[in-house]
């Protein structure tokens, strides 16, 4: 099944972007060693509430997905199976996506990851400062995954949750304009948890901007979701501080657990659109244009339509092959571009790759290296 | 606790058929693996409170289950029986908690990668049960009709689009007092082939007035003093500071109709039980009506097997925060017609899923119309597939057609 999806993706992004078979390129020298440039940067994206490939790669999604396939794709090297053998909840995914080690933790209880994360190993072996690494996440819980438990690391990213920060800054003032920027938690929509620890606080990162409280709100009045805000602030980061790994969770899409399927779509469209705004963000500033590799993935994905174990696009608790199957493109100097990778990849795979792409040891990881972009 | 040390007074807080089930069962779940034992008593501890339907499926299994050699039985169950569980689950009282029981086994499963071996297990048992005692057919050929799009004056979404290559694409319909003509031959078939929960009726807004008893009707409207009680019990179980999502779920899960004051016609408490299930376990029924029909007729169809389901949707309230929908604070949201016309498309192709999967299905029909205009799409044994049809018909007569 794994094998059939990624053939469905491989078959049409060969149509539509005249993508070759990275099989067929191997044995060539690696032209990431002609190009890599001396202060490489690295942007990760990845969605929380994966989309399906009905509601993206097949016929009838295509259209949901237009600045993927036609501005994004062209440029990268997709992978067209990555297979997520973890806990499919997306705080513990996301933080196995950023140690390389499938986390087994209670994807709703505050804590952090069991092993060194991603921003952890770049900072120590590359000494970098606390400045130089960033994570932008929806709020539900991911303010821990700056940083893990494991007791010889413990220095990471800092962690900002821009939806926590609006709440707060709406705190003495009128919030009803900003509502529908705060939406909580959808993988439970019957809770929001309270947060507490590590994430950044609205005064420090106004402080880092440098941008005032009141421009920070005002600007947010003309965003449609929290993942524009998300992406808003990420952008602020990249102006002001330029950090050369920049980790962005989208989450706007995983609305699908409340069953709207209509809303799941707009999120779809959203994602596609932020997608695209992001990677030319990198390409308009001097600090990451042409020095910016940018990895691109869904956590998972969700439950097949033809499994009577759940309910189609609304959850991702079944655990078949459509909701373990994703894909993951990769786009930036030294990766070859219209590349389609068939074999089957996991997400662990990714930590160990930005590992070799910017020079640190991810010791603890159980991935190996994507030897396509690395 | 092993289940060959199972006492039938341990069954004493089970309601009382479920207890006499398990007593009278007692000999057959002392010889199973444990993991399967707790799960079927998840089953039977509700067996006062299920369907006509579920409780002969129920009574299927064990009697399948009992009138296997004990040697097929451990093959049979050995997906189950090699499953590898923690102490604390071993130690854990599944007895007299199977659901929570059900719920941690979930979160071990997924932690020490074990649930696609269990679903390995799931699959491979309901198909061997299926083959081994097979269900017979409906005594009446099953029909599923979904009403979409009501509110919506102009659409340019492609309806039906997943739906297509299986029937009859109409664009001539004639919906003049289409609901009451649906309405009329749903009661129709609900009067001449009587079924306790046998023909239901589920609507995203107010129910339409139906006088026949043998309909089972549910509509969201209905439900909104219970739904807003539900909401009221977990913002302040929330506010109280329950300890997590979990913990929550685990407080929803227990939730009796009287809870959220429920009280339904005397004697159908069964119907009672449904309803509140569809509110705590359905996510997003509580606050977007066409989650509510969609996840209601996929339960009903799942549930009661009904041989008539006619499910409309309505518009739901607009998107807002969902600390805001969930407080239930605004009683006249703004609606999205358009929006919900997208999710009861969606839900329409889930409900013929849901259908499908039903002993029969291959006989049966299934219609999905837009509310008001003239689009409507027909799937029947007698009709041709993949096809589209401009003649001028009204849904009393399609009906007619494809029963």
């Amino acid at each position: 099944m794994a094998q059939a999806v990624s053939r469905e993706r491989r078959n049409f992004l060969r149509t539509v972007t005249g993508a070759g078979a990275a099989t067929a390129l191997f044995g060539l020298a690696p032209l990431r060693a002609l190009a890599a440039p001396r202060a490489r940067k690295v942007l990760v994206v990845t969605f929380g509430g994966g989309a399906r490939d009905d509601e993206t790669f097949m016929p009838d999604g295509q259209e949901n997905i237009p600045h993927l396939l036609t501005e994004l794709i062209p440029r990268s090297t997709f992978f067209t199976q990555v297979v997520n053998r973890g806990i499919l909840g997306h705080y513990v995914a996301t933080a196995s996506l950023a140690t390389g080690v499938y986390e087994t933790f209670n994807n709703f209880a505050t804590v952090p990851p069991d092993h060194p994360t991603v921003f952890e190993y770049f900072r120590t072996d590359l000494k970098r400062p606390a400045t130089d690494t960033w994570v932008v996440a929806p709020s539900n819980g991911f303010n821990r995954i700056g940083e893990s438990g494991e007791r010889s690391y413990g220095r990471g990213a800092g962690v900002i949750l821009p939806k926590r920060l609006l709440a707060a800054a709406l705190d003495s003032g009128s919030g009803v304009e900003y509502q529908h920027l705060l939406r909580d938690n959808y993988e439970t929509p019957l809770y929001a948890p309270e947060i507490s620890g590590n994430e950044v606080e609205l005064p420090h990162l106004a402080e880092l901007l440098k941008i005032s409280v009141s421009d920070f709100t005002t600007h947010a009045r003309n965003l449609a979701s929290p993942d524009e805000l998300s992406v808003y602030v990420a952008k602020e980061l990249m102006r002001q501080l330029a950090p050369s790994l920049l980790w962005i969770t989208l989450h706007d899409m995983d609305v699908a657990h409340a069953g709207s399927y209509s809303l799941y779509i707009d999120a779809i469209r959203r994602t596609d659109r932020l997608c695209a705004e992001i990677w030319k963000a990198t390409q308009s500033h001097p600090e990451y244009a042409g020095k910016t590799t940018m990895f691109i993935l869904p956590d998972f994905g969700r439950d097949s339509d033809l499994d009577s174990g759940g309910n189609g696009f609304q959850h991702h608790r079944t655990g078949d092959a459509l909701s373990r199957t994703t894909w993951m493109m990769a786009m930036g100097p030294g990766v070859r571009e219209s590349v389609v990778v068939d074999r089957p990849v996991e997400p662990l795979d990714l930590v160990p790759t930005l590992g070799a792409l910017l020079g640190f040891s991810a010791r603890f990881a159980e991935g190996h290296p994507l030897a396509e972009v690395a | 606790m092993l289940p060959l040390e199972l006492q039938p007074g341990q069954f004493k807080g089970y309601p009382p058929e479920a207890r006499q089930l398990a007593v009278t069962r007692i000999a057959l779940l002392q010889q199973l693996p444990a993991v399967f034992v707790a799960l079927l008593l998840r089953e039977i501890i509700a067996y006062d409170w299920k369907f006509p339907a579920e409780r002969t499926d129920l009574d299927r299994q064990l009697s399948y289950l009992g009138s296997l050699a004990p040697q097929d039985r451990q093959r049979l169950l050995g997906g189950f029986a090699g499953l590898r569980l923690s102490a604390d689950l071993e130690k854990f009282d599944w007895v007299n908690a199977p659901g929570e029981y059900s719920e941690r086994l979930t979160a071990h499963l997924w932690a020490t990668h074990q649930i696609d071996a269990f679903h390995r297990a799931a699959v491979d048992y309901m198909g061997r049960v299926d083959r081994g005692a097979p269900e017979g057919p409906p005594r009446l050929l099953r029909l599923g009709i979904v009403v979409v799009g009501r509110g919506v004056v102009e659409n340019k979404y492609p309806l039906f689009r997943k739906l297509r290559k299986q029937g009859v694409y109409f664009t001539r319909l004639n919906p003049e007092k289409g609901v009451q003509k649906l309405l009329d031959a749903v009661a129709s078939r609900a009067t001449a082939h009587p079924a306790r929960y046998g023909h239901w009726y589920i609507d995203g807004g107010a129910a339409e007035a139906v006088s026949c008893p043998a309909l089972t009707c549910v509509s969201y409207e209905a439900l909104a003093p219970a739904r807003l009680a539900l909401l009221n019990r977990m913002e302040k179980a929330i506010q109280s500071g329950i300890g997590g999502p979990e913990a929550l779920r685990t407080m929803i899960a227990e939730l009796r109709p009287e809870d959220v004051g429920l009280k339904g016609p005397a004697g159908d408490a069964v119907l009672d039980h449904f309803q509140v299930s569809v509110l705590t376990q359905g996510s997003g029924t509580q606050i977007f009506s066409t989650t509510f029909v969609q996840w209601a007729a996929r339960e009903a169809l799942r549930r009661a097997q009904p041989l008539t389901l006619l499910a409309r949707f309505a518009p739901r309230q607009r998107q807002r925060p969902m600390n805001e929908m969930l407080s239930g604070e605004k009683q006249n949201p703004a609606l999205d017609p358009e929006g919900s016309l997208i999710d009861a498309d969606m839900g329409a192709f889930y409900t013929w899923l849901n259908q499908g999967r039903l002993a029969g299905a291959e006989r049966s029909s299934f219609l999905v119309w837009f509310e008001g205009h003239q689009e409507a799409l027909a799937i029947a044994p007698a009709l041709p597939r993949n096809t589209e049809s401009d003649s001028s018909i009204d849904l009393k007569e399609l009906v007619g057609q494809i029963t």
